[in-house]
């Protein structure tokens, strides 16, 4: 199919109608493009889990309209094939593993939609590998590492044949080595297996590793591009409760200090090869 | 104390009485338990316990296990036992002040103390040999008949296994609220049981408040992977049952058969 996988238009969301001035989305224009890696960042209350919830019908828009490979997300008929499309990975590791066992919890999205139970059974064996937690299909979710149950979850999720994964601030409760785990994890099935991935995070240097990042305030997206144009705007980040990556802060101080270098540096390699070309 | 009580809990064992369908295994055990209340003569308690402890021996259960999980109850199969031997009518055997013990007092205790203790070794078999998730499968299999007079068979197995998920994440997160109340000077330990119980509440509460925003996102989480109750939902695990449990069903209903057939001779 042409034109994006999703696409937001004017989209507005307020939670209480009687409150018609407390707007949680105020007019979003978004488009994500099939196999791309948006991430989404933003301050406290800036609207990023509504957005994330209208990518897969948990809410609907109050105005607008949210377009899931050409499926409108207010068609009722349509809400359950947007889900399946569109699967999503929630911050607390622990409140989203059903089951008692790894394999029956990957298991569960496929059941839900009526899948032969054979095809399951290999969905599953794939969805596990896919994650690289093919060892623990048998263990008891409780008992894995934070890290290790967010990639179940994901697991989960791939199982379903989606299109594209949603993670909110899926990484947020884990430990550095937990948060590299499932980073690492979605960047390999965006490139390898064409997945397209919108990671929402208050982690800047995650959003370094996308395509595109997308800036919210207050309910708008106020900024969008490549990482670099971004975060070149560290001024106009601080003043939304947004910091740039320390990397890339220094690099700005040294370009401001005149220093040949781009003030967009996203990694240590990067400012170490601008500054020691010799070496 | 708590943690001897067997039933409930489950043994992981690659044996001929793990193996059988769990559905075989929950109609037997009802059955059973129909047969501990029919039965009237010593000798077929004798006889129940007898193929009780062959089943215990077959599925590989330590019996120090079962005993534990006993004794632990033995307060209630004491006093089971005095209710029937003084509170029952009939023969009178010896006095103890106002009460009176009789012979038909006498039998009936010891009924009771046999049908309990089967009763519990039976069901903590049930548990110790089936796990939770072929357990809630087996159920929702066997209820699905009744969902005509409105019984939600699949909402109550779905209830199950999420009961059976969340246990030990809110045990953990019990234990931690316990240790940070402590560490601020709260005593969950001494005092009477008013007090003890009242020191309870900083616990509760905040677990409380915990488990319902678990649900809510849960709830969330579910309907995202498109959960939309058991219409059209299949099962990666198929139940399937095989010739053991035509042997074991067999068994038990023949035992149950001559039960009756004794039951109606003197
Ligand atoms: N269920 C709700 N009912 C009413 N208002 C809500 C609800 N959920 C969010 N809001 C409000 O909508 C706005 C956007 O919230 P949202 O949760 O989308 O922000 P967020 O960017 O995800 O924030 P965070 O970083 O804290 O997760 C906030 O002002 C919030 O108070
Ligand atoms: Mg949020």
């Amino acid at each position: 199919m042409d034109g994006p996988l999703i696409r937001l238009e004017q989209v507005t969301h307020r939670y209480d109608p009687g409150r018609p001035d407390q707007v949680a989305l105020d007019g979003v224009d978004l488009e994500v493009a099939a196999g791309e890696f948006v991430a989404v960042v933003g301050a406290n209350g800036s609207g990023k889990s509504t957005l994330a919830k209208h990518l897969n019908a948990l809410l609907l828009p109050t105005e607008g309209a949210v377009r899931v490979a050409g499926l409108d997300t207010r068609d009722p008929g349509a809400a359950w094939e947007v889900r399946r499309m569109v699967g999503m990975v929630f911050q607390n590791p622990d409140n989203q593993i059903v089951a008692t066992v790894v394999e029956e919890d990957v298991a569960f999205g496929p059941e839900n939609l009526g899948v032969e139970p054979s095809t399951i059974r290999a969905r599953v064996k794939e969805a596990l590998a896919m994650v690289r937690m093919s060892e623990f299909r048998a263990r008891a979710p409780h008992l894995l590492s934070g890290g290790q149950k967010q990639r179940v979850a994901i697991a989960g999720i791939l199982a379903m044949r989606p299109r594209c994964l949603v993670l909110d601030e899926a990484t947020s409760m884990l430990d550095p080595s937990g948060r590299d785990e499932v980073l690492n994890t979605i960047r390999r099935l965006n490139k390898d297996e064409g997945l397209t991935v919108v990671h929402i995070t208050h982690f800047m240097e995650e959003a370094g590793a996308a395509d595109r990042v997308v800036v919210m305030d207050r309910g708008r997206v106020v900024l969008q591009g490549s990482p670099r144009t971004v975060f070149t705007q560290a001024r106009r980040l601080e003043r939304m409760g947004l910091e740039v990556p320390p990397i890339t802060a220094l690099a700005g101080i040294l370009a401001a200090a005149g220093l040949p270098i781009s003030a967009a540096s996203l990694s240590v390699e990067e400012v170490v090869d601008a500054l020691c070309p010799s070496s | 104390m708590l943690r001897d009580i067997t039933i409930g809990q489950y043994l992981a064992r690659d044996t001929a009485v793990h193996r059988l369908d769990p559905r075989t295994k929950i109609m037997s055990t009802m059955l059973f338990m129909l047969l501990l209340f029919l039965v009237r003569q010593l000798a077929g308690y004798v006889f129940l316990g007898v193929f009780t402890a062959a089943i215990v021996v077959l599925a590989g259960i330590p019996p120090r296990m079962l005993l534990r999980s006993i004794r632990s109850l033995a307060f209630i199969l004491a006093l089971t036992f005095l209710l029937q031997l003084f509170m029952t009518r009939g023969e009178p055997l010896f006095r103890l002040g106002p009460l009176v013990a009789t012979r038909e007092g006498l039998n009936m205790g010891t009924f009771m103390i046999c049908r309990l203790t089967l009763l519990v070794v039976m069901t903590s078999l049930l548990t110790l040999t089936t796990s939770p998730i072929a357990l809630t499968d087996g159920l929702e299999h066997l209820l699905r008949p009744f969902r005509r007079l409105g019984v939600p068979a699949h909402e109550l197995a779905m209830m199950m296994t999420i009961a059976l998920r969340f246990i030990p994440t809110l045990l953990e997160e019990a234990d931690k609220i316990m240790k940070a109340q402590m560490a601020r000077g709260a005593d969950f330990r001494s005092g009477n049981l008013l007090r003890r119980a009242r020191s309870l509440i900083p616990l509760l509460v905040p677990l409380f408040v915990s488990a319902f925003r678990r649900a809510d996102e849960l709830a969330l989480a579910m309907e995202a992977r498109c959960y939309r109750g058991g219409e059209g939902r299949t099962r990666m695990k198929q139940l399937a049952f095989a010739a053991r449990d035509g042997i074991a069903l067999t068994t038990v209903a023949v035992m149950f058969l001559g039960v009756l057939f004794l039951r109606g001779r003197p």
